[in-house]
């Protein structure tokens, strides 16, 4: 019995990813159309994850499948978007995964950094590196077989870029599914700061969003992500991360969540001496599920990681998070340390949260960590028998807890921008 | 200080409370009046905490009978925040915790909120760090404290110097101090007590309640009432805590109607 049901459940599967594989309209680009085939391929073998998957046991998206989905063109009549003046001049705009030239600005880089869409970018070997560290995971998968234009930032070797990179998706229309793609490959010893960012006017839709991040030999990339959707849509993003040797990467991610919110951060160390620092924020509310998984593989020598994953779940709201750290036997002497916070609003919201080190190597230092608490009324009542009303009281500890990790987003507009929503939250 | 004719501050009469249906005051009578030094003494569970609990107005505790008047106004109807604005102070046994607060931030939130209730205005960031290294003279505290978070990883005897740090800022007009002087060793005690001495006046009044007479060496109190099973059984001057340290309670208790 438990065969069959299986199997038709299979089937219904297929004809779901099949129909959304329609959507998108092919390519004439020779190679591109190439790999949107093998990705398209893949789509078609594999099966649209349930809460029997190991990997989605939290995280249903069975609602996701009652939404008729479609590709909706970018309505900009009404829209505004929110310029960062630290960004003015280094902003690309994608409406609904469509690059907006009229929204976007881009002037005054230094000789050596790219930032642009795809078209025109053919001097620049975006083969080697576009779908090439994605994984295999089935809506990875889907966004590269859809891909018609790319956010690609691009940095030579030896440039230090001052002017943080804004790379903004807006979606609009109801029951849209957009598929944003980055490309970021920064060279030998240049930094880069990049500012992610998805924001929304409409209600229901699907963002399946693809970021791939290329760091060569001691090079720096500091990359802050900030999701803020509506409630009721739906976000599943991916964060691929390739580290050469000597390079320091640091990810920032703000996410105030959807109705589902899915996060894969994948992140590869691939030689000695490597540098991974991540912070996580995430804050919800009401019905809201938001997810975070993490996959670390420190697989060289003298590896450094620091993961500091931080929730604040309010009325139903359910966070998760589940962090890997590979450790095996080559990386001798890494040190890795993980931690979790959770910040319980109410006693109907819950937190699933999952460390998960494997370490084969026996000559390391890892620790890894999780804290659940709740807003303490004694907390509140010394606050309060210093002067401070109870709302502030509850809010100055809300903010204590979010902004640890929003101080470190070093571009001061958005670090207000950020602590304001914390207000009000 | 006695001061003859000075304004009665703080009356507490016929206090009774509960917490979580169990009843911990059981009548409790005190009439504070200004520039006067009490001290509360009294055994383990008498009620000397939740009395101090109570006044500052922590939800835990439910007030079942009496009143409280401060200033002429019915304390009990205040929230804690507007107990505090209007000069209540209460030196916390266990000074909380307040990981991501910056200290500085954290006192200048609560001197302004006081200030606004007196009618005057708010002090900005400049303004204020003059004001507070000034006070941080009082506890002999080091500037560093101001920008770490609230009582995060202090020692007992900081988090009490910050306490007093405190009460030195908001310049309360009745200050109650829930053990202050528990778990300090001699020389913070002396710090303590010698700040304490500095904000003493005419025009305020102050509340110790402690297990040790070693405290009153410091700050000399007017009056030394002992608590026992909710109630204030007995009162005297300064040379009743003297009588408690060498014989203990159990006279007192023995002596009065509600001894064991």
């Amino acid at each position: 019995m438990q065969t069959e049901l299986n199997a038709i459940a299979t089937v219904t599967d297929n004809g779901y990813l099949a129909r959304l594989l329609n959507l998108f309209t092919p390519t004439t680009e020779g190679w591109l159309q190439q790999l949107r085939n093998s990705a398209a391929n893949f789509v078609q073998e594999s099966t649209f994850p349930t809460t029997r998957d190991e990997e989605w046991r939290f995280t249903d998206l069975s609602s996701l499948r009652q939404v008729e989905l479609k590709l909706d063109k970018p309505d900009l009549t009404s829209l505004e978007i929110d310029v960062l003046p630290e960004a003015a001049n280094s902003r690309l705009v994608f409406v609904n995964g469509v690059y907006t030239p009229d929204l976007s600005a881009v002037a005054n880089l230094p000789a050596g950094v790219v930032v642009s869409n795809l078209s025109g970018l053919s001097r620049l070997n975006i083969q080697q590196y576009l779908a090439q560290a994605e994984g295999n995971e089935v809506f990875t998968a889907l966004n590269t077989a859809g891909i018609s234009d790319v956010a690609v930032v691009w940095v030579l070797k030896d440039i230090v870029v001052e002017t943080p990179i804004h790379l903004l998706f807006v979606t609009t229309g109801k029951s849209s599914i957009s598929q944003p793609r980055c490309l970021v490959v920064v060279g030998n010893n240049s930094e880069v700061r990049i500012l992610e960012e998805y924001t929304a006017q409409a209600e229901v839709y699907f963002t399946n969003a693809v970021t791939e991040i290329w760091v060569d030999e001691n090079a720096q990339v500091t990359h802050t992500r900030i999701e803020r959707d509506s409630t009721e849509a739906f976000h599943v993003g991916k964060t691929a991360v390739t580290q050469a040797r000597y390079s320091r990467y640091t990810c920032n991610a703000i996410a105030f969540g959807g109705q589902v919110y899915r996060h894969n951060l994948q992140i590869n160390q691939t030689g000695e001496q490597t540098e991974t620092t991540l912070n996580g924020l995430t804050m919800i509310r009401g019905n809201q599920l938001a997810d975070t998984h993490s996959t670390l593989s420190l697989h060289h020598p003298y590896g450094v990681s620091r993961q500091l994953q931080k929730n604040i779940v309010g009325d139903r709201a359910h966070a998760v998070f589940n962090g890997k750290v590979f450790v095996p036997k080559l990386a001798q002497l890494t040190d890795a340390g993980q931690l979790n916070r959770n910040l319980l609003l109410s006693s109907k919201a819950r937190v699933d949260t999952k460390p998960q080190l494997e370490i084969t190597a026996d000559n390391v230092k890892c620790a890894h960590g999780a804290t659940v608490s709740q807003l303490e009324d004694d907390e509140i009542f010394y606050l309060q028998s210093r002067g401070i009303d109870q709302n502030n009281a509850r809010n100055l500890l809300i903010n204590a807890f979010a902004s640890e990790i929003i101080n470190k987003i070093s571009v001061p507009s958005l670090r207000e921008k950020l602590l304001g929503i914390v207000k009000e939250f | 200080m006695i001061i003859e004719n000075s304004e009665v501050v703080l009356s507490v009469r016929d206090l009774t409370a509960e917490v979580n249906g169990t009843e911990i005051l059981k009548g409790v009578n005190l009439e504070v009046r200004n520039g006067e030094i009490h001290a509360i003494m009294g055994p383990n569970g008498s009620g000397k905490s939740t009395l101090s609990k109570v006044l500052a107005g922590h939800p835990a505790y439910e007030v079942t009978g009496g009143e409280v008047i401060f200033q002429g106004e019915n304390l009990l109807e205040m929230e804690p925040q507007d107990r505090a604005r209007n000069g209540i102070f209460l030196a916390f046994q266990y000074p909380l915790e307040i990981p991501g607060v910056s200290n500085l931030d954290f006192l200048r939130v609560a001197y302004n909120s006081r200030r606004k209730a007196q009618g005057l205005e708010e002090l900005d960031a400049f303004d204020f760090d003059d004001l507070v290294e000034e006070k941080l003279e009082v506890v002999k505290m080091n500037p560093a404290f101001l920008n770490r978070s609230v009582n995060e990883g202090f020692s007992g005897g900081e988090k009490k110097r910050n306490e007093i740090l405190q009460m030195a800022l908001l310049e309360p007009k009745v200050a109650i101090l829930d053990e202050t002087d528990s778990g300090l060793d001699i020389d913070a005690l002396k710090i303590v007590a010698n700040g304490v001495n500095q904000l003493t006046s005419p025009d305020n009044a102050t509340i110790m309640i402690t297990h040790y007479q070693r405290l009153l060496n410091y700050i000399v109190p007017d009056f030394v009432h002992v608590m026992a099973q909710g109630q204030i059984i007995t009162s005297g001057g300064k040379e009743l805590a003297l009588e408690l340290e060498s014989r203990g309670y159990d006279w007192v208790l023995e002596e009065t109607e509600v001894g064991v």
